[in-house]
């Protein structure tokens, strides 16, 4: 059963960033909460492929006789990484815009300055 | 207004900024035998170019990393990656029409543990620069059109 | 108000996952695994590369890497337009 610690980490990013979603107000706060939820299902996803005392799938100078651990998550996990480079740096893009024409970056005052 | 910064952090730069644009193309090339590979050799170089801009400001490097010659770079990886997928179609779309025979890139492979072979592995190796060159280009546009709104931001705020 | 709404009902769901986290499988035993040991044992005849991952990424599932380096080049079109009237 404490063999299983992966898993709580995976949900103690998640869980992080969820509760800077909801009790903060600062746009930047919020990115970075965003970002915190990407990396939570990113280590999730590479924990899933993992075999007992195996090495990784690379056949140049690899020891001999030894298992090898399952690729497809890892090749997954790439993609998604990169996705996420890509959202972040919109976000913060947007932002930007918001701070250059509203003068605060505060939700709530964001919310009631109109026009 | 962004300044340059000091005598020490200058020369450091001046020093190591070639060796990281050297690594960065050996991880790109060599995607097919060690860890590695396009996009990762493509974020390092990218550092680079990040490094340049902390270190001299944004007016002295617009001079010497041309927006548009970036832009133009990223559009030539991606029609590059896409006309390797188109050749190969007469068997399927992505078909690794190199992979066994003579030629670039066209070596067969010892099976089992070696130490690798560069000219071994096909349309990976060949797909592996193309998206390299994208990366590279992308996030040097990004990094790049940050920073200049990022000064002019500033420099309205200010009566 | 509304916040001690959502924090009694975020307490709940981080409960409910702690729970299945301890009642998964056991950390080194994957379920099924016939594709993956399929790529081990045939990629180095097939494509002649000794990265594995590699060789899935680009020979595989070249379908995937499609579609995220036209995320990349969609994301930078649109960080470009939006900072045009910005630099005028």
């Amino acid at each position: 059963m404490i063999g299983n610690f992966p898993f709580v980490a995976v949900i103690i990013l998640f869980g992080l960033g969820i509760y800077t979603l909801i009790y903060k107000k600062n746009l930047i706060k919020i990115a970075i909460g965003i970002t915190l939820i990407e990396n939570g299902a990113n280590l999730f996803l590479i924990t899933l492929g993992y075999r007992k005392g195996a090495v990784a799938p690379i056949y140049t100078q690899a020891p001999e006789g030894v298992k090898m651990v399952l690729p497809t998550p890892q090749a997954l996990t790439l993609t998604s990484i990169v996705i996420g480079v890509a959202t972040t740096a919109l976000l913060l893009s947007l932002a930007m815009i918001i701070y250059k024409k509203y003068g605060t970056l505060n939700t709530d005052e964001i919310r009631r300055l109109r026009g | 207004m962004i300044e340059e910064m000091s005598r020490i952090v200058r020369t450091i730069t001046n020093l190591i900024y070639g060796f990281i644009i050297v690594y960065g193309f050996y991880v790109i090339v060599h995607g097919h035998l060690t860890p590695g590979g396009g996009f990762q050799g493509g974020a390092i170089v990218a550092s680079a170019f990040a490094l340049l801009l902390v270190t001299y400001g944004n007016k002295q490097t617009q001079n010497f990393l041309v927006k548009d010659f970036l832009s133009y770079l990223e559009s030539v990886g991606l029609v590059l990656f896409i006309s390797f997928a188109f050749l190969g179609l007469g068997a399927t779309f992505f078909y690794n029409f190199i992979s066994n025979s003579g030629g670039l890139f066209g070596s067969p492979a010892v099976i089992g543990i070696n130490p690798g072979n560069l000219n071994t592995g096909g349309t990976v190796t060949l797909m592996n620069i193309a998206v390299g060159i994208e990366v590279l280009a992308a996030l040097g546009v990004i990094v790049l059109t940050m920073s200049a709104a990022a000064e002019i931001i500033q420099k309205k705020e200010k009566p | 108000m509304r916040k001690s709404i959502f924090g009694i009902a975020f307490l709940f769901f981080a409960a409910f996952m702690i729970l299945a986290a301890f009642g998964m499988r056991t950390f080194g035993e994957p379920t099924f695994s016939e594709m993956d040991d399929y790529f081990i044992n045939n990629a180095q005849a097939e494509t002649g590369a000794n990265n594995v991952v590699t060789t899935i990424v680009f020979d595989y599932r070249g379908f995937d890497t499609l579609g995220e380096a036209t995320v990349l080049f969609t994301a930078v079109v649109g960080i470009v337009a939006l900072f045009r009237e910005v630099a005028k």
